[in-house]
């Protein structure tokens, strides 16, 4: 099944292998280049777009200092429709309770609607470990399952696949999970969307456990959100006799008019259109409408320690539009696997290491994964001042000393004593001047940073001395 | 403590020293389209369209022609009724009529060729239709597996402009659908395909009354 992200390499790593597949750079720059222009254009349609995302904004801002009362609140209302509230610490009390909601109901295989949250925990193979077969529904996310790897982008997680890919996986996988692909398969992306709807349609068909995460949970009135293009979801939530939703406590938004904002701002943030095909809203359970029993998991699993970060719990508005990923150089030539974690790009850099901690090599190196350009503050409908958190996090990791870090502060010490002594900077400008044809392209010692730099050469004379002879 | 409160009391303690935030400025616009009846089912027409919905206009006593042609046009054999559509809108039909019943299971709606429903509203900026299981429309699966989906919307009474003018017309303790043309998928190099799981074919009817009845 699909890949984990347990030991994965730090993104320096990652990223040098991902640079040095041209497919894959390919795949990647031709997707992230076309949904970029598309957006640009299904933004400029809206002449209040700031002040869209200014009020998405402060709706986040405000929902995250009152987000004990709005749950409690959210509990109360999903309750009274007839849902089924649980509250879930970490991925392990999420997928006990999840798998043991699935246990109950006697089935032992569920369809899941593409879900962030259900990633981030690893549901699947804790599924899988209690013998429950697990089936992802999105396009997408079936080829990734069918490939046996790993989503590498949060909207198109198998934005790093071309269609002679996806067809080759087609062809080989799925018969061993279902209804085999037509003999004939061509790489039209048509032909092989009807392949995933003949082999998805018997599995809807008989579902009787739904897995969900979702966009959106209206306090108020206790209404789940989920958008999306297929009818995957919908088949998800409407078909099957119980609905499971696994959402991260940051989703909750306080009021049903706040979705006037995001439903505006996410799908052309998103895929850039005015509207995606289809977005399903639900309050608990509906007589004979839909599944009979619904039940709602909500997660922390690290959020409650971002948001008590002042900085950092600003990533928390994030409303999973990956526009940020679309614009950022880093992304487009790193690839999504590189960040070693469901969420990749710049929203990923800075989210990732405030869930998990920077304790692992991975952690530690992702805020450095960007070039601090900005691009993806710009474009952020909710105005995550993404640079600011990585600068802010790079502190954190400094902080703490890691071996990079140690390197660093003992390059700076002597630095700092060179430039209080200008007779031996002078004497060593010189040499240096006199040495040039010796230099190495790169130092030993210092690879993480110069194995994908050169050093600048040194010109043929101090600056100083040149300033004598044309300038005194 | 269990985990609700555990929590619960770490929120608490995470933003117990940040400041207050006021009430969002809702200064956006409330909608981004003149508020002419014309103009607003012109643009729904367009951006329909655009999404790939097939768009008509017809009148009261022109619809049950427009949908017998509709219907015949797709070889539609079967079609799945709401229990609340007006029976005249299929008079002209031979199609066989199917009464969304609890009984019919997942199989028994997916050898069904078409259904036919009418909304709770549409949004004009975004070519969007709101389902709301009201008994013109029936319960949710009914407009997702059949392959072919024809909508009917009142012009101009039932379109609306925009997301700020549609979210108090509805009633979020019913389960909604909103539909943005037929089913679509980028998930191949980003190529926009329609049809994957819902239906493929999504048919829009304007439905006006004759000026001057």
């Amino acid at each position: 099944m699909s890949g984990t992200y347990l030991g994965m390499p730090s993104f320096p790593v990652a990223a040098r292998e991902a640079v040095n597949n041209p497919t894959l750079r390919a795949n990647l720059r031709h997707a992230t280049h076309t949904i970029r222009a598309k957006r640009a254009v299904a933004v400029a349609e809206l002449a209040d777009w700031a002040l869209l995302r200014e009020a998405g904004k402060q709706i986040k801002d405000r929902t995250l200092r009152h987000l004990d009362t709005l749950l409690v609140e959210l509990e109360e209302k999903v309750t009274a429709a007839g849902g089924v509230v649980h509250w879930a610490a970490d991925a392990e009390e999420a997928n006990r309770i999840v798998t043991e909601l699935v246990v109950e109901t006697g089935e032992r295989e569920v369809v899941k609607v593409k879900s962030m949250a259900t990633q981030e925990i690893g549901l699947n193979e804790a599924l899988e470990a209690a013998g429950i077969a697990a089936y992802e529904t999105d396009l997408a996310e079936l080829i990734v399952q069918l490939g046996e790897d790993r989503p590498s982008h949060i909207l198109v997680p198998a934005i790093h696949r071309n269609r002679g890919e996806i067809r080759d996986i087609f062809a080989t996988t799925m018969g061993e999970w279902g209804r085999p692909a037509p003999d004939d398969l061509t790489d039209s992306p048509a032909a092989l969307a009807e392949a995933a709807r003949l082999h998805l349609r018997e599995k809807f068909l008989r579902a009787k456990v739904g897995i969900s995460g979702a966009n959106f949970m209206v306090a108020e009135t206790g209404t789940l959100v989920v958008l999306e293009s297929e009818g995957n979801g919908r088949m998800c939530l409407t078909l099957p006799e119980t609905l499971i939703s696994v959402v991260g406590i940051e989703k909750v938004i306080p009021s049903w008019r706040d979705l006037e904002v995001f439903l505006q701002t996410l799908p052309r943030s998103s895929t850039a259109e005015r509207m995606n095909p289809y977005t399903s809203t639900w309050t608990g359970t509906t007589d004979s409408d839909g599944p009979k029993a619904f039940h709602l998991v909500l997660l922390d699993n690290g959020r409650t320690a971002t948001l008590a970060d002042e900085v950092g719990r600003q990533a928390l508005r994030c409303i999973r539009c990956s526009a940020c990923l679309n614009v950022c150089p880093v992304y487009e030539r790193a690839g999504g696997h590189a960040y070693g974690s469901v969420y990749p790009g710049p929203i990923g850099a800075i989210l990732s290491p405030q869930l998990r901690g920077t304790q692992s090599d991975i952690d530690a190196s992702l805020p450095y994964a960007s070039s601090l350009c900005g691009a993806c503050y710009e474009v952020c409908p909710v105005a995550i001042d993404i640079p600011e958190v990585l600068v802010h996090l790079r502190e954190q990791v400094a902080e703490k000393g890691g071996k990079g870090h140690r390197l660093e502060k003992t390059a700076m010490k002597a630095a700092g004593w060179i430039l209080n002594h200008p007779a031996a900077l002078t004497a060593g400008e010189r040499i240096a001047s006199k040495t040039r044809a010796l230099h190495p392209k790169t130092v030993p010692g210092a690879s993480a940073w110069t194995d994908s730099r050169d050093l600048p050469a040194l010109p043929e004379q101090p600056f100083r001395d040149w300033w004598k002879k044309n300038r005194t | 403590m269990n985990t609700r409160e555990t929590i619960l009391t770490r929120i608490r303690e995470a933003v117990a020293q940040a400041p207050e935030v006021p009430e969002p400025a809702r200064d956006y616009l409330p909608s981004h389209t003149p508020n002419d009846p014309q103009t607003l089912v012109n643009l729904l027409a367009e951006n329909l369209t655009d999404y790939r919905a097939i768009v008509h206009h017809t009148y009261e006593d022109t619809l049950p022609d427009l949908l017998n042609q509709l219907l015949s046009a797709h070889g539609t054999q079967s079609v799945l009724v709401p229990p609340g559509l007006p029976e005249h809108w299929l008079q002209a039909s031979n199609a066989q009529q199917i009464e969304d019943s609890s009984t019919h299971t997942p199989h028994d709606l997916d050898t069904v060729d078409s259904v036919v429903t009418g909304c709770a509203l549409a949004i004009a900026e975004t070519g969007t239709l709101v389902l709301d299981a009201s008994p013109d429309q029936g319960r949710r699966r009914i407009t997702l597996i059949p392959d072919h989906h024809i909508c009917i919307v009142r012009a101009p009474d039932q379109i609306v402009a925009s997301l700020p003018q549609a979210m108090p017309r509805l009633d979020p303790t019913r389960p909604l659908t909103w539909i943005s043309g037929p089913s679509a998928t980028s998930d191949i190099e980003l190529d926009r395909v329609e049809g994957v799981h819902g239906p493929r074919t999504l048919e829009v009817i304007l439905l006006s009354s004759r000026s001057g009845d």
